[in-house]
C-alpha cells in the first residue's frame, strides 16, 4: 500500500428521510479543520435516493467536495448497498481519513468498510487531531480503566477511519458564500440482489424528546444509594420541569431504563443546565455531558472529579441539599401550568 | 427423571465444602450447591482460620492457599473509655512450618477450598438456592431448588446452609432461635497499604497480629469485637447477642462506628479506606442448642448445626472436622446401602466424641452467665482499667499500699463476698 | 438451524473500581464476567432453537480461562462451545479479532453449515460493536445490527425477520439466511437457567482450538501484527478550570444556587413551555 497516494479527508453525510444527521455536521465542522491543517481539501459522501438536493448544505457545511450517488436501492440504509458505494468511492478516490458518526447506521457501516478495506477503524471517538508531519489521525477516546484518555493511530493502512460520537463536535455556522464541487458518480445496484429488506421504518419521537432535547436534565448517580433515594430526583425534576438521566451504574442497578443512561455507551447530551447528583464523573460519563451549558454538580466527597467539568459545585450529602432545593423551588412560581416530561 | 446422586450437599461453606471433597475423594457422586455467585462471594468471618483441622483435609495447604498473614501475636484487650489493658503472646515460631493460624479473607478462600473439592471429582453448581428438601416416607431423598426443572435426588442430603438453616428447621429439628442463641455480628474490611500495618502493628511482611476486644467496644454488653490484619486491609468487627442488643437498643452498626472512632482504635485505622461492609449471624447456643444432626437420608453440620465456640471463636475448623465426619458417615453408609437415621447416626457419635462436642460442652454454660451478669464486661473491665492505672503511677505511694487500695476499692465497687462469687461463677463457666 | 453466538469474556465493569488517584483500574476485585451483551445473544438463540429446533455453537477467543463462559453459556442454553486460544491471537484488535472469529467459524460450518451468527452489540470492556459486521464481512453474509427482535425465522425461505434500532428508531428488516445479527440488551430478558443447564454446564469441557486447528490462515492477519490500530498515546484530558464551589452551610448552598439559578429562570421555564 502506498500511503502517498490517499489523500482528503471524508466525512460520511448520514441522511434519514432526506434529512441530514446532526453528527454529520459536526464531522464537517471537526473535519475541515483537519483538512485545513493537512492542506487537502473535505469532502462529503452523500448516498440516497432524491437527495442531490442535499449536496448544497453539505457544501455550506464546510466541505469542498461532495460525492454523491444517488440510486433508489440506496433509499433506506442497507450495509450491504451502502458499503458497496463506498468501497467503490474509496477504492476510486482514496481519502487518507474518513470519518463517521457514531449512530448505530454509520457504527454499522464503519465496521464493514473497514473490513473490506482492511484498515483500521477507532470506535466512539471524542476528539480528533492530526500529526502533520507524519500524517496521521489522532482518534482520542476515553479508554477502558481510568479517567484516561488513549489515542489511536492507525500508522500503515489507508484510509484511517474513526466514529465519532455525536454531540462532542462543533459543527459551523452555515456559509452559503461557499463554493463546492459536487461530483456524481453511478453504480449498478439491483434491489433483486439485496439479501435484506427495509419493510417498515418506525420513527421513535418519544426517546429524542427526553434526553437528547431537554434543556434541563437532572442526572443521578450510584451515590444515590438506592431506589428509593433515586426518587427524590424526580421530585426534583417534577418540581423544574427537568428530564431526569443517570450514570450507567445507575441503569445496571436498574434504577433507570437503559435508554435514560448518559455517557458514552448511552447519550450524549447539552442541555442548558445539568445537575449531576451524586454522580463521581467517570470519563466514560463526562464525554456524554460535557458540552451543556451551565454544570452543577452535588457530592459529598470533595475530590470527585465531576467537579472538574462542574460550573458550580456543592460539596455535601445529596440527600440533605435535594430536599432542601426542592422547597426552595417550590417557594418559586418557575412552571406554572408547565408540562413534565420525562421518559 | 432427574439425575440421581449419592450425595447432596448444601451450601460450599467450610462445613459443606469439606464434607464434598471427602465424600467425592472416596468416589462418590457429589454435587455442592452454593446459592452465592461462587463459594464466598457473601460469606463472613472475622477470618482466623486454624491451621489442624483443614490440615487434615489438604496437607501443607498453606503452600497454596489463599492465606492472608500467619497469626505471630494474639492480644487481648479489656477497653474502658480511655484506657486499655493488654495482654497477649507474639511467637516468632508461629511465623513458620507449621504455623498456628492464619488470617484469610473468606471470598477467596471458600473458592479456593471449593475447587479442592471440584478437582476430586464433585460437581459445583452455584447462584442456586436449595429451597426444600424433598420428604418421601419421612426420609429425605433430594431437594427442591429455585430454578426450574429444579429437582434432584441422593441418598444422603448434607445440610450445611449455614447458620440460619432454614432447611434444618423445615424438618423440624430445629427451632427459630432464641435471641440469646445467636449473636449478630458486623465488620468491616478497611483497606491500607501493607507498609502501613507492618508499620503499626510492629510485624514483618509475613506475620499477623490479631487482637480480641472487650469491654467498653460493646459498650459493656454481651459480646466481643476484633480487630485482624490481613495483607493488605484490616477486619474490624464487633458483636453482641441479639439479646443484648435488643436489650440495651443497640444498633450494630453504630456499635462498629462507635469502636472506630474509639480513641485507642481510631489512630490505627488512620488513612485506612473502607472497602465493605458485612453483617452476620453466630450461633453462640453452644452445647444446648445443637440440633439434631442426622436423621433418615440427611445430616446437619457446620453453622447449620450450631456448632460454633463463641468463646474461642472457632467456627470453621468446628465446620470443616463436622463436615468431614459427615464425609465419613456417608460413605459407611454407602457401604451397606444403607441410609436411614440409624446408620448414619454413627455422624452424631463421631460428633459427640469429638474436640467439637466436647468443647462445646466445657463451656455449656459460659455466655448463659456472662449474659445473665453483666457486671463482667460492664464493671470488671473497668475497674482492671483502674486498678492498672493506678498501679502504674507513679506517685511515691508504696507499691504495698497500693495494691491494697486498689483491691479495696474493687470490693468496695462491688463488696467482698459478690466478687469471690463473680469469680468462683467466672471460673465454673470455662473450667 | 444452526446457530454461533460469539462470546467475549471481560472484566466485570461494573465492579472494577477506579482509583481517582492514580488513575488507574483496581483489578483486585474485578471478577471475569461473560459480556453482558452476549448472554442475551445466546439467550435469543435459545428462543429461536426453542421454535425451530436445532444446534446452538458458542465460540470465543480468549485465554484458557475464558472457557468460564462456555459454561456460562451452556448454562443459558448452548449446546456446544468451541474457544480459540493462541499466543498468536494475542493483541488483536477488531479487525484481527473479526479475521481469527470467522476462520474459527469456518472451521465450525464445515462439520455444521451455519444459518445464523449471533454477536453482542458491544463488549463492555472496549465497547467498540466492530467485531460483528466484521466477522459477517468476512463470511459474506448480511449483518443485521443493533436487533431488539427476532420477529419471525423462516427456515423454508430461509429468511429472517428481525426489528433493529436505526439511527432515529427502528425498523423491520428482512435479512436471508445466513446472517449475522448484532444484539442489544433490551431483545430478551435472561432468562433463569434451569437445574439440568446447570449440571451440564459444570461438566461441559469445551473443545479448544490452536492456530493449527484452523485452515488456510494468514499469520499476518492475526494478533498484533494483523492490527492496523495501536494505541499511541494514554492521556488525562486537560483539566477544565473546574468552576465555583459554592461555600457554607448546606443551606446557605442551597440559597447561593437558587441565586444562580433564579437569574437564569428563563431556563427552567423553557422546558415547561415545550
Ligand atoms: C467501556 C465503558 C463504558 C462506560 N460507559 C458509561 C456511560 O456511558 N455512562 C456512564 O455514566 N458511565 C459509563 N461507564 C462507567 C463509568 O466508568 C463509571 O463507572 C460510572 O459513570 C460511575 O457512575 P456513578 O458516578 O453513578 O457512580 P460512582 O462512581 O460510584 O460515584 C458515586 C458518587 O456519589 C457520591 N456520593 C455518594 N453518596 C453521596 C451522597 N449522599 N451525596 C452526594 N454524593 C454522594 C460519591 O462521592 C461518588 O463520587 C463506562 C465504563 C466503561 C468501562
Ligand atoms: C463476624 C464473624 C467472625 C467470625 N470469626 C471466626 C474466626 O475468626 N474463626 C473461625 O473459625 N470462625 C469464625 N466465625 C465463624 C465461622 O465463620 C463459621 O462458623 C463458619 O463459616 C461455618 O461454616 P459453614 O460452612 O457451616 O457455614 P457458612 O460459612 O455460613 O456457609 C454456608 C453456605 O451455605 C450457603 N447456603 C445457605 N443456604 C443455602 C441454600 N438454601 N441453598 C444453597 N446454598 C445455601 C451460603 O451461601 C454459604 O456459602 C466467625 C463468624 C462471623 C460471623
Ligand atoms: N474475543 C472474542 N471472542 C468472541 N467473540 C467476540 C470477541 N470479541 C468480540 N466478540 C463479539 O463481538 C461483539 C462486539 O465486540 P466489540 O466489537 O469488541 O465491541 C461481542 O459482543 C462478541 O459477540
Amino acid at each position: 500500500m502506498k500511503l502517498e497516494e490517499y489523500q482528503g479527508v471524508w466525512v460520511f453525510i448520514e441522511q434519514n428521510d432526506r434529512v441530514i444527521e446532526g453528527v454529520s455536521l459536526e464531522l464537517l465542522g471537526a473535519g475541515r479543520k483537519l483538512a485545513d491543517k493537512l492542506n487537502v481539501s473535505l469532502a462529503g459522501v452523500l448516498l440516497g435516493e432524491g437527495i442531490k438536493p442535499l449536496a448544497s448544505e453539505v457544501i455550506t457545511g464546510g466541505a469542498d467536495e461532495v460525492y454523491v450517488i444517488d440510486h433508489p436501492v440506496l433509499k433506506d440504509y442497507r450495509t450491504e448497498s451502502y458499503m458497496k458505494c463506498i468501497m467503490l468511492l474509496a477504492e476510486k478516490y482514496k481519502p487518507e481519513i474518513f470519518l463517521y458518526g457514531a449512530t448505530p447506521n454509520g457504527k454499522d457501516l464503519a465496521s464493514a468498510v473497514a473490513t473490506d478495506l482492511n484498515t483500521g477503524l477507532t470506535a466512539d471517538t471524542t476528539m480528533l487531531d492530526v500529526d502533520v508531519d507524519n500524517r496521521l489521525l489522532e482518534a482520542s477516546r476515553p479508554a477502558f480503566g481510568g479517567n484516561i484518555m488513549a489515542t489511536i493511530l492507525c500508522k500503515k493502512h489507508r484510509p484511517q477511519m474513526a466514529t465519532v460520537r455525536p454531540k462532542v463536535m462543533k459543527a459551523l455556522e452555515p456559509d452559503t458564500a461557499r463554493a463546492g464541487k459536487i461530483i456524481e458518480e453511478t453504480i449498478s445496484l439491483a434491489e433483486e440482489d439485496m439479501r435484506t429488506k427495509v419493510f417498515q421504518i418506525v420513527k421513535d419521537v418519544t426517546k429524542k424528546a427526553s434526553l437528547a432535547e431537554a434543556h434541563v436534565i437532572v442526572c443521578g448517580g450510584k451515590g444515590m444509594g438506592d431506589l428509593q433515594n433515586f426518587g427524590l430526583l424526580y421530585e426534583l425534576a417534577e418540581t423544574i420541569g427537568a428530564s431526569v438521566g443517570g450514570t450507567r451504574d445507575v441503569v445496571e442497578a436498574g434504577w433507570l431504563p437503559h435508554h435514560l443512561q448518559i455517557g458514552q455507551t448511552g447519550e450524549t447530551v447539552t442541555p442548558k443546565i445539568y445537575f449531576a447528583v451524586a454522580v463521581s464523573g467517570a470519563i466514560q460519563h463526562v464525554v456524554g455531558m460535557k458540552n451543556s451549558e451551565i454544570i452543577i454538580a452535588i457530592n459529598k466527597d470533595p475530590n470527585a472529579p465531576i467537579f472538574d467539568v462542574a460550573t458550580y459545585g456543592i460539596v455535601g450529602d445529596a440527600m440533605e441539599i435535594i430536599p432542601k432545593l426542592i422547597e426552595e423551588f417550590k417557594q418559586v412560581p418557575i412552571n406554572q401550568g408547565g408540562e413534565i416530561s420525562y421518559a | 427423571m432427574p439425575e440421581k446422586f449419592d450425595v447432596i450437599v448444601v451450601g460450599a461453606g467450610p462445613a459443606g465444602t469439606a464434607c464434598a471433597l471427602q465424600t467425592a475423594r472416596a468416589g462418590l457422586k457429589v454435587l455442592l450447591i452454593e446459592r452465592g455467585e461462587y463459594p464466598g462471594s457473601k460469606n463472613v468471618m472475622g477470618g482466623v482460620l486454624y491451621r489442624k483441622q483443614l490440615e487434615e483435609l489438604i496437607p501443607e495447604f498453606w503452600k497454596e492457599a489463599p492465606l492472608e498473614r500467619p497469626i505471630i501475636e494474639q492480644r487481648f484487650w479489656m477497653l474502658d473509655k480511655e484506657s486499655v489493658v493488654s495482654f497477649g503472646y507474639k511467637g516468632l515460631e508461629w511465623g513458620a512450618e507449621p504455623y498456628n493460624n492464619f488470617t484469610i479473607l473468606r471470598a477467596q478462600f471458600d473458592q479456593w477450598f471449593a475447587q479442592k473439592a471440584v478437582e476430586a471429582g464433585a460437581l459445583l453448581i452455584n447462584e442456586t438456592v436449595v429451597t426444600e428438601c424433598i420428604v418421601e416416607n419421612s426420609k429425605v431423598i433430594g431437594v427442591r431448588t429455585d430454578r426450574p426443572d429444579g429437582e434432584l435426588y441422593a441418598d444422603v442430603v448434607v445440610l450445611a446452609d449455614g447458620v440460619n438453616s432454614l432447611l434444618s428447621k423445615q424438618l423440624g429439628f430445629h427451632k427459630e432461635f432464641r435471641p440469646d442463641e445467636v449473636a449478630l455480628t458486623v465488620m468491616e474490611v478497611i483497606n491500607m497499604p501493607k507498609e502501613k500495618i507492618n508499620d503499626r502493628f510492629n510485624l514483618e511482611e509475613n506475620q499477623g497480629t490479631t487482637i480480641e476486644i472487650f469491654g467498653d467496644s460493646t459498650k459493656g454488653n454481651l459480646g466481643t469485637a476484633f480487630l485482624y490484619t490481613n495483607k493488605e486491609s484490616l477486619n474490624i468487627g464487633v458483636g453482641t447477642t441479639l439479646s443484648s442488643m435488643i436489650k440495651a437498643r443497640l444498633k450494630p452498626y453504630d456499635l462498629l462506628d462507635y469502636l472506630k472512632n474509639h480513641p485507642l482504635v481510631k489512630p490505627i485505622l488512620q488513612g485506612g479506606e473502607s472497602a465493605e461492609y458485612l453483617a452476620h449471624l453466630i450461633p453462640e447456643g453452644g452445647f444446648r442448642s445443637v440440633p439434631k444432626v442426622a436423621g433418615n437420608g440427611v445430616l446437619v453440620v457446620g453453622d447449620a448445626a450450631q456448632l460454633v465456640n463463641a468463646i474461642h471463636r472457632e467456627g470453621s475448623n468446628m465446620a470443616m472436622y463436622s463436615g468431614k465426619l459427615a464425609a465419613e458417615a456417608v460413605i459407611k453408609a454407602k457401604e451397606r446401602n444403607n441410609y436411614s437415621e440409624s446408620s448414619l447416626n454413627s455422624y452424631r457419635e463421631a460428633l459427640y466424641g469429638s474436640f467439637i462436642m466436647k468443647d462445646l460442652e466445657k463451656y455449656k454454660d459460659a455466655a448463659h452467665i456472662f449474659e445473665k451478669h453483666p457486671q463482667y464486661f460492664k464493671e470488671y473491665v473497668p475497674m482492671m482499667n483502674k486498678a492498672m492505672s493506678k498501679f502504674f503511677t507513679v506517685d511515691g505511694t508504696p507499691k504495698r499500699d497500693k495494691q491494697k487500695q486498689i483491691m479495696k476499692s474493687i470490693t468496695a465497687e462491688r463488696g467482698t463476698i459478690r466478687v469471690i462469687q463473680d469469680m468462683y461463677r467466672a471460673w465454673k463457666a470455662v473450667k | 438451524m444452526h446457530i454461533v453466538v460469539c462470546v467475549k469474556q471481560v472484566p466485570d465493569t461494573k465492579i472494577i473500581k477506579i482509583n481517582p488517584k492514580t488513575n488507574t483500574l483496581d483489578r483486585r476485585s474485578a471478577p471475569a464476567i461473560l459480556n453482558p451483551y452476549d448472554a442475551h445473544a445466546v439467550q435469543e438463540a435459545v428462543k429461536i432453537i426453542e421454535k425451530t429446533g436445532g444446534t446452538i455453537s458458542v465460540l470465543s477467543m480468549g485465554p484458557p480461562q475464558a472457557t468460564a463462559v462456555i459454561k456460562k453459556s451452556i448454562e443459558i442454553g448452548a449446546d456446544r462451545g468451541y474457544l480459540i486460544s493462541d499466543r498468536a491471537f494475542a493483541g488483536a484488535d477488531t479487525l484481527a479479532t473479526s479475521y481469527a472469529l470467522s476462520k474459527a467459524l469456518e472451521r465450525i460450518g464445515k462439520d455444521l453449515p451455519v444459518d445464523m451468527v449471533i454477536c453482542g452489540k458491544h463488549a463492555i470492556d472496549g465497547d467498540t460493536g466492530q467485531v460483528g459486521p466484521g466477522i459477517a464481512r468476512r463470511m459474506d453474509i448480511p449483518p443485521v445490527t443493533n436487533v431488539i427482535e427476532v420477529t419471525e425465522v423462516n427456515e423454508q425461505e430461509k429468511t429472517v425477520l428481525i426489528k433493529r434500532k436505526s439511527t432515529n428508531g427502528n425498523e423491520l428488516i428482512q435479512a436471508d439466511l445466513p446472517c449475522l445479527l448484532t444484539v442489544e440488551k433490551e431483545i430478551n430478558n435472561i432468562e433463569y437457567s434451569p437445574l439440568p443447564n446447570m449440571i451440564k454446564a459444570v461438566r461441559y469441557e469445551p473443545v479448544i482450538w490452536t492456530v493449527a486447528d484452523l485452515e488456510n490462515v494468514e499469520c499476518t492477519q492475526l494478533g498484533l501484527k494483523g492490527s492496523p490500530t495501536i494505541v499511541g498515546k494514554m492521556f488525562t484530558p486537560p483539566k477544565p478550570e473546574g468552576g465555583k464551589r459554592l461555600e457554607g452551610s448546606s443551606d446557605e448552598q442551597v440559597k447561593q444556587l437558587m441565586g444562580i439559578l433564579m437569574e437564569k429562570k428563563e431556563l427552567l421555564t423553557l422546558q415547561s413551555s415545550k
